[in-house]
């Protein structure tokens, strides 16, 4: 689904990252672990090509994605709050983002009806706006809003960073069901490595931009995990 | 402690995002403070001659009979625009400073912001020029010093007053109803305050009451900040209560009308593009200046496209030029979603069409003014939508400075509007079409000159799909840049 080819990213003297082959299948439930500054939101901004790469290219679905705007229709993405817009209520955005993607306001509302655990009666009619809802909220809404229109890849950043628990725990099932019942590729980036174990079919640990490790998920990769970076 | 403080604001303004600009917008920045200046100067040195000149009384009463609407005006135009000094409290609130001197130090920062220095600009001067015409002293130095602290005592009832919107209207109105009554004479609220400001001169002892006011208004700021400096109180984000709209009216559009309720919904429920588009809606009224024959300098006969662009024109400039600033805060979204670059900008060019065409509507008025006023309004609509549409977009692809929606701060005199590219587009927006215009008049006819403008609208409007993908291009190949700069906040 999607592959990487000798990707580079440097400001002046300073490589961010540096991929030279990468190639997630479609399906996975890929996992990106690392420290701060390991390069995780660059390599997905340079996936949603909201910044150019230095060198090399990524192809989604064969769509190189600096050259051409194909990858947005099956494409979603969860990276931060510059992916909410402030001054419309959940509901709105959701119709918005549905519109964009093709969904009518009853597609939209039977996906959403799926997610009123997620929820947990916070988000849909709350008369806010989108900007005065918490931090942890305002996550929950975009996460949902990457699920509108089927996308068949779908990017979030730290996407258990200020959820509760409660939350946490149901974001890990919706993430495994997406992958393994309707085939999407799903890529998460996490500091927690007990959530992305429990989630993801495969890990990539990134170091200085660099790929250290490219784990197939079991028993022993916690251990692995924590070997590794307790250094 | 005062040490760390001045320190603290020393580095917030000279770190600021929006201080590291380019070196020469400096220098017109500081070109521009110094022609304000100059200016103010002129008129405190010479606002008592020409008044004594117009022979309508004694200059320093004639000051004192209209204090009270600058005063009004002060207040309004500080409630718009000046700062409150809340922000950056927050980090202050938990370390070990006591809150007296925190609230101490944020209202006494008020004090010497430019809103109230620039009032001694003009002040100073005219009060020495009344000492030099031989005012007696102590006289105008009592008089000096009430308005002095009446403006600070202004200063203060705004700090107060922020956020009362209700507040603010009430005043607003009866400001310009009193300004109305004046003009038609009915009722003439300066007779009434007038001795009141002539006291100030008349029994210089007087000016005690304002300062003592003042220090009532410093005291009553203090306590109420005080009182409210927590962060479910005062320092808490004004929330409004939100209502879905579904505008499903606009569907039938297809693709542009999501934008459309988008870019409605944007405009209705944020302070900034609220006051940008009343602002552009005041535009219509712009002509009134040109065809009235009210201005001397504006009776050329080119200056009437000039208005015609204005009038038709309020919406393109005060919206439109800020294009896509306006999607700042979401731009990732924008750019990473299902989204055509060329369908996003056919929306913000839509918006601005159909706003050109309802200006268009509203100055109808202007018939009353003969046919040539409302050829001009049309001609300038025309020229409007078939060439100056494509140079705010194209323009908006240099500007690279995010706007805080929530914010009012700024609005007016942004520096993004004077980007260097920016500004030489703004060349063929309004100097364009004058120079057309007067060449069609001075080779055939008046009548001739509105045709060639009109003429070069509907070009403009013919080419459109052509302009379109080049602004396109453009909009991408900045795409980037755009991306990196809206992050910086």
């Amino acid at each position: 689904m999607i592959t990487v080819h000798n990707l580079t990213k440097t400001y002046g003297e300073n490589t961010v990252l540096n991929i030279d082959n990468l190639e997630i299948p479609k399906g996975q439930s890929f996992g990106l672990v690392g420290n701060n500054g390991a390069g995780k939101t660059t390599l997905f901004s340079l996936l949603l090509d909201l910044i150019q790469p230095s060198s090399g290219h990524i192809i989604n679905k064969d769509v190189q994605v600096d050259q051409s705007e194909d990858w947005k229709p099956f494409t979603s993405a969860f990276i931060d709050e510059t992916f909410l817009i402030g001054y419309l209520t959940p509901e709105e955005y959701f119709y918005f983002i549905g519109e964009l993607r093709d969904r009518n306001k009853a597609d939209v509302d039977a996906l959403l009806s799926n997610f009123d655990d997620f929820f947990h009666g916070e988000i849909l009619g709350q008369k806010k706006y989108l900007r005065d809802l918490s931090k942890g909220n305002q996550k929950k809404v975009g996460i949902v809003a990457s699920f509108i229109g089927n996308p068949e890849v779908v990017v979030l950043d730290e996407p258990f960073a200020n959820l509760d628990p409660t939350t946490q725990i149901r974001l890990k099932g919706i993430i495994k069901d997406l992958a393994a019942k309707e085939g999407v590729t799903v890529l998460v980036s996490s500091h927690d490595l007990i959530h992305v174990t429990e989630v993801c079919e495969r890990i990539v640990v990134l170091n200085k931009g660099e790929i250290v490790k490219d784990i197939h998920t079991s028993a022993e990769t916690m251990k692995e995990l924590e070997a590794f970076f307790a250094g | 402690m005062l040490k760390h403080f001045i320190g603290l604001q020393w580095k917030s303004f000279f770190r600021s995002a929006s201080f590291k600009t380019e070196i020469w917008f400096k220098i017109l920045m500081a070109l521009g403070a110094l022609y304000f200046i100059v200016v103010f100067l002129g008129m405190g040195v010479g606002a008592f001659f020409i008044i004594e000149d117009m022979e309508i009384g004694d200059p320093l009463r004639v000051v004192n009979q209209f204090m009270v609407y600058y005063l009004a005006f002060d207040l309004v135009f500080r409630y718009m625009l000046q700062k409150m000094p809340v922000t950056n409290i927050k980090p202050l609130l938990y370390l070990p400073i006591s809150k007296t001197k925190v609230v101490n130090f944020s209202l006494g920062k008020t004090v010497i912001s430019f809103f109230n220095i620039a009032h001694a600009f003009f002040f100073v001067p005219f009060s020495i020029v009344l000492l030099t015409q031989g005012y007696p002293p102590l006289q105008v130095i009592g008089w000096h010093l009430a308005l002095m602290a009446l403006f600070y005592c202004n200063n203060f009832i705004n700090v107060m007053v922020n956020n009362q919107n209700v507040v603010f209207y009430v005043f607003a109105a009866l400001f310009i109803v009193a300004g109305a009554s004046q003009y038609y004479q009915w009722f003439d609220i300066t007779l009434h305050t007038q001795p009141i400001f002539d006291f100030f001169y008349d029994m210089p002892w007087t000016a005690i009451v304002p300062w003592a006011l003042l220090v009532g208004l410093y005291y009553g700021a203090f306590a109420y900040f005080k009182k409210h400096m927590y962060l479910d109180g005062g320092l808490a984000k004004k929330q409004t209560e939100a209502k879905t709209e579904n505008l499903e009216w606009l569907d039938r559009f297809g693709n542009l009308g999501t934008f459309l309720k988008n870019d409605i919904k944007l405009i209705k429920r944020n302070k900034r593009s609220r006051s940008a588009v009343i602002a552009g809606a005041f535009f219509i009224f712009y002509g009134l200046l040109f065809f009235t024959g009210a201005l001397e300098v504006y009776d050329g006969p080119f200056w009437k496209i000039f208005a015609g662009i204005f009038v038709t024109g309020g919406f393109l400039f005060s919206f439109g030029q800020y294009v896509p600033s306006w999607d700042s805060s979401y731009y990732p979204l924008m750019m990473s979603q299902n989204i055509k670059y060329r369908e996003y900008l056919s929306s913000k060019w839509y918006l601005v069409i159909i706003a050109t065409i309802i200006s268009t509507i509203l100055a109808t008025f202007y018939i009353y003014f003969g046919w040539e006023a409302y050829a001009a309004v049309l001609v300038g609509a025309i020229y409007n939508i078939g060439i100056n549409s494509y140079l705010v977009l194209w323009g908006g692809a240099y500007v690279k400075t995010p706007i805080d929606l929530t914010s009012n701060k700024k609005a007016f005199g942004d520096k993004q509007a004077f980007n260097a590219k920016t500004l030489l587009l703004t060349l063929p927006k309004l100097v364009l079409p004058i120079g057309i215009y007067a060449i069609g008049h001075f080779l055939i006819s008046p009548m001739a000159g509105y045709i060639f403008v009109a003429v070069f609208g509907i070009l403009g409007f013919a080419f459109k799909n052509k302009v379109f993908t080049m602004i396109e291009g453009i909009y991408k190949k900045e795409k980037y840049k755009t991306l990196q700069a809206y992050k910086q906040k």
